[in-house]
């Protein structure tokens, strides 16, 4: 780091249009406390919950997301990333619960059966937080019964599925499976990820997308929630 | 000390055959998935003398114990934390035996993988935690008579620093491998010249290291090369997977043949790598072809990366994650407070 470049910043003397993109650059370096603060001030100027999280939150994560597709940014940063966005959506959400805003969409999400390793899992969760999504997080091994479940308690508009061994991989389609015979597979969007998957494999078990990593799935959620908004508002 | 006989080995030979996958084998022995494969140390000895056996006789000179998940961290999910030492014991116990009834020289490793967990400052898991962690997984290893411990699939430099202080607490000889399937990085952003680094700094260095998993064979390869260029001075280790798992009948199955393991072996050799096996999806077939070729072939020199993706298919990213482009910022960077 220069020591040239770097500055003693306070927040609350900066305008609303400094404020923000310094907000983007502390989520980037997982600056929790300055994220609080950035969201404090933004409140206390009038900001409504729902404009500092897509505008200053999200807009922040989404400058992480894809840093993390292109391989500029990893796991650790995001991590940190995540966290600072924690701090922000800790003080937003009974605020935003309070004002009714807009809701981007749910998320069930768990390692299917016989499959423990939940990093990934975890990681998809935290992005998709800090995009704006709900997540129910059903955690690991979950059988076919607590997707079906979850999905129809919660009013979920997406399902995520992760495996990381080979050997779980095709308990998927067991899922999927599961939803087609319940004639319920065209209510919810259904995303599988995890180290060993592909594209290939997403669709032969039937999926709607194999998402490569945490970045993605963010950007495939966000397409096809637009995609069923839009033939929604089509009908 | 105990036996140096992978130091032996590797001063009198160009190169030594490792094994293949623990999982993919021991699933095709019945093991259900989410079961713990240690647990099978204890209930199903003859099934893990079987998998040693198997690779013995496909021509191993080193095989890894089935101790991969026998840490307290990874035990935990199966209610079996106490169980650590114990079955990490029986893991290299039954190496032992196998070993020593194989007639010449093998060399019995004692498998350590991750802890799962995140560390600290991201995650919750604390340095001294890991070691100890890792401490008492190498005791086990030790007591049951390994000959060398052998960290794998490791992700984050944290973790491998961890699992160094923990061979030295034991005074074990130790090789390592780190998984590259990020985009040429490890999940946590190393690159090959990093790990080249952080090995060079362990103050207690391991006798090998290398890269294990990861996508592919093509990937690992690159990976191989990178680290040579940034440390030659260290034998280095190639375990790559036998190709990509595809999705036939219900079933997982890696797309990598015998004779496409053959053609990574050897390229494996040319590359630099002087311990040379497989990983996930590799099984007795592919070892013994590839122990043909490294007999067979004679090297052709470093091969170039376009030979690589010839041979082995093509990489699954475009660049070896050494030249990460960074980001412009819009704003002044803050002091930290």
């Amino acid at each position: 780091m220069d020591d040239n470049d770097e500055d003693d910043i306070v927040l609350s003397e900066l305008s609303d249009e400094e404020l923000v993109p310094q907000m983007f650059d502390d989520l980037y370096d997982g600056l929790k406390e300055e994220i609080e603060e950035g969201v404090r001030i933004l409140l206390d100027r009038g900001w409504v919950p729902y404009r500092v999280l897509t505008e200053a939150l999200v807009g922040g994560m989404t400058i992480v997301g894809n840093d993390f597709r292109d391989g500029i940014l990893f796991v650790p940063e995001v991590l940190l990333a995540a966290n600072a966005m924690k701090g922000g959506m800790s003080i937003l959400k009974p605020l935003l619960a309070e004002t009714g805003a807009p809701r981007m969409g749910k998320m069930v999400i768990g390692t299917v059966k016989g499959d423990i390793h939940d990093i990934g899992k975890n990681l998809v969760s935290m992005m998709m937080e800090g995009a704006g999504f709900e997540i129910v997080d059903l955690g690991i091994n979950n059988p076919v019964e607590n997707f079906l479940e979850a999905l129809v308690r919660e009013d979920a508009d997406i399902l995520g599925m992760s495996a990381l061994l080979t050997t779980t991989m095709p308990y998927m389609k067991v899922v999927i499976d599961s939803l087609i015979e319940k004639g319920m597979r065209e209510d919810y969007i259904v995303l599988v990820g995890g180290a060993p998957l592909n594209e290939e494999f997403g669709r032969a078990i039937g999926a709607d997308a194999y998402c490569r990593d945490a970045a993605v799935a963010v950007d495939t959620a966000k397409t096809f929630i637009e995609r069923k908004h839009n033939l929604l508002a089509a009908v | 000390m105990h036996s140096p006989v992978l130091s032996d080995m590797l001063r009198s030979r160009d190169w030594i055959l490792a094994d293949g996958a623990t999982g993919t084998n021991l699933f095709n022995m019945g093991l259900a998935a989410g079961e713990a494969p240690e647990l099978w140390n204890d209930s199903s000895p003859e099934r893990i003398r079987r998998l040693y056996r198997d690779a013995v006789d496909a021509g191993s000179d080193l095989f890894l114990t089935n101790s991969f998940g026998s840490n307290a961290a990874r035990l935990k999910l199966h209610d079996a934390q106490s169980r650590a030492r114990e079955l990490s014991r029986m893991a290299a116990e039954l190496g032992r035996e196998i070993a020593d009834a194989a007639g010449r020289r093998v060399v019995v490793a004692g498998s350590m993988g991750p802890t799962g967990e995140i560390m600290a400052p991201m995650g919750e898991l604390t340095h001294s935690e890991a070691v100890e962690i890792f401490h008492e997984q190498a005791e086990g290893l030790k007591a049951g008579g390994a000959d060398v411990l052998w960290v794998e699939t490791i992700s984050a430099p944290e973790e491998l620093k961890a699992a160094a202080e923990a061979a030295a607490k034991v005074e074990m000889p130790w090789c390592c491998t780190m998984s590259f399937d990020t985009a040429g990085r490890t999940m946590m952003g190393v690159t090959p010249a990093d790990m080249a680094r952080l090995v060079d700094r362990l103050p207690y260095g391991p006798h090998a290291f290398g890269a294990n998993c990861g996508v592919g064979a093509s990937d690992l390869l690159r990976t191989i090369l990178g680290i040579a260029t940034h440390d030659p001075s260290r034998p280095l280790i190639a375990k790559g997977n036998a190709g990509i798992p595809k999705y036939v009948d219900g079933k997982i199955h890696y797309d990598g043949t015998p004779d496409l393991m053959a053609e990574y072996a050897v390229l494996a050799r040319d590359c630099g790598a002087s311990i040379i096996g497989g990983c996930c999806g590799t099984m007795p077939e592919h070892i013994s072809r590839m122990r043909a070729a490294l007999e067979n072939r004679p090297s052709a020199g470093s091969p170039e990366l376009e030979r690589i993706a010839e041979i082995l298919g093509p990489f699954s990213s475009p660049g070896d994650g050494m030249d990460t482009p960074a980001r412009e910022r819009s704003t002044r960077r803050r002091r930290r407070r």
